[in-house]
């Protein structure tokens, strides 16, 4: 059963991540999206990390996907052509892509990577204390760091979206 | 019970990176490059809790945390940029954004 809901949500997640560069629509990209979380979250929870997953879910696909829905109508970007794409760009994404798969093909050449004993018990992260334990003893100044980040965006966002009067926009 | 092996887990983390740089690359709506980014971001979480259950370490799985607050912070602000620039520009297209090209 497990080996094929590993197939299951590795193929969801590719195909929405396919969908996400594909779609014309930038609506239609976003919920690609957020259907790419849901299988990533999917495969947190069969590696055992059920907080990873549920915040996953709780902050890309609650706040970041809706915050981009938002915006997305908020500029309301109807009637641009959304698909002409340069030669040299294309080509060279595509060449790009060729050069990561072919790191990808060296790897998966190179054999199977170890695991020590995997299969013993629930994964660390299942349980809430190695985490707690963490983020206030090893991790404890990056989370100083990570709160004085969190403030300095939220004074960047609001200083960025201030209304700016331009002299074109006085009468 | 681990369904699947570390080898496969990296694998899906590399072919997800990968298609999210191709649409980093290829697409010009800037809102889209945004997804894309964010995209590449899970790719590399998903790399990251694999190592550490197959490791059978916690330092991967806390390091995912702040990998989540950075990206936050950066939608935000990025966002915020997109939504100014729409305002004095009125595009979101990246190959009519060349004031830095002349």
């Amino acid at each position: 059963m497990a080996p094929i809901l590993f197939h299951l949500f590795a193929f969801l997640t590719v195909a929405a991540a396919v969908g996400v560069v594909a779609n014309k629509n930038a609506v239609n990209a976003a919920m690609c999206l957020l259907l790419c979380l849901v299988g990533v979250a999917g495969l947190f929870v069969q590696l055992d990390a059920y907080l990873l997953a549920f915040l996953l879910l709780l902050v890309y696909a609650g706040a970041i996907v809706a915050l981009f829905l938002f915006i997305i109508m908020l500029l309301d970007m109807q009637g641009r052509p959304a698909w002409g794409f340069q030669k040299l760009a294309t080509l060279a994404s595509l060449v790009a892509l060729g050069l990561l798969l072919a790191g990808l093909g060296s790897f998966v050449a190179r054999g199977q990577l170890e695991a020590p004993n995997p299969n013993a018990t629930e994964g660390v992260g299942a349980a809430l204390k190695p985490y707690a334990y963490q983020l206030f003893t090893t991790y404890l100044l990056p989370v100083q760091v990570m709160g004085f980040l969190l403030l300095i965006a939220m004074l960047g966002v609001i200083v960025l979206s201030r209304k700016v009067d331009r002299p074109e926009d006085t009468p | 019970m681990i369904a699947a092996t570390l080898n496969e887990y990296v694998i899906l983390s590399v072919v997800l990176f990968a298609i999210g740089f191709f649409g980093v690359l290829l697409r010009r709506n800037t809102l889209v490059i945004f997804m894309c980014l964010e995209l590449m971001l899970i790719a590399s979480t998903l790399a990251l809790v694999a190592f550490s259950r197959f490791n059978r370490t916690q330092d991967g799985n806390t390091f995912v945390f702040f990998i989540l607050t950075v990206a936050a912070a950066e939608v935000a602000v990025g966002l915020a940029l997109i939504v100014a620039l729409f305002r004095s520009r009125r595009t979101v297209q990246v190959d009519e954004l060349n004031a830095l090209k002349h």
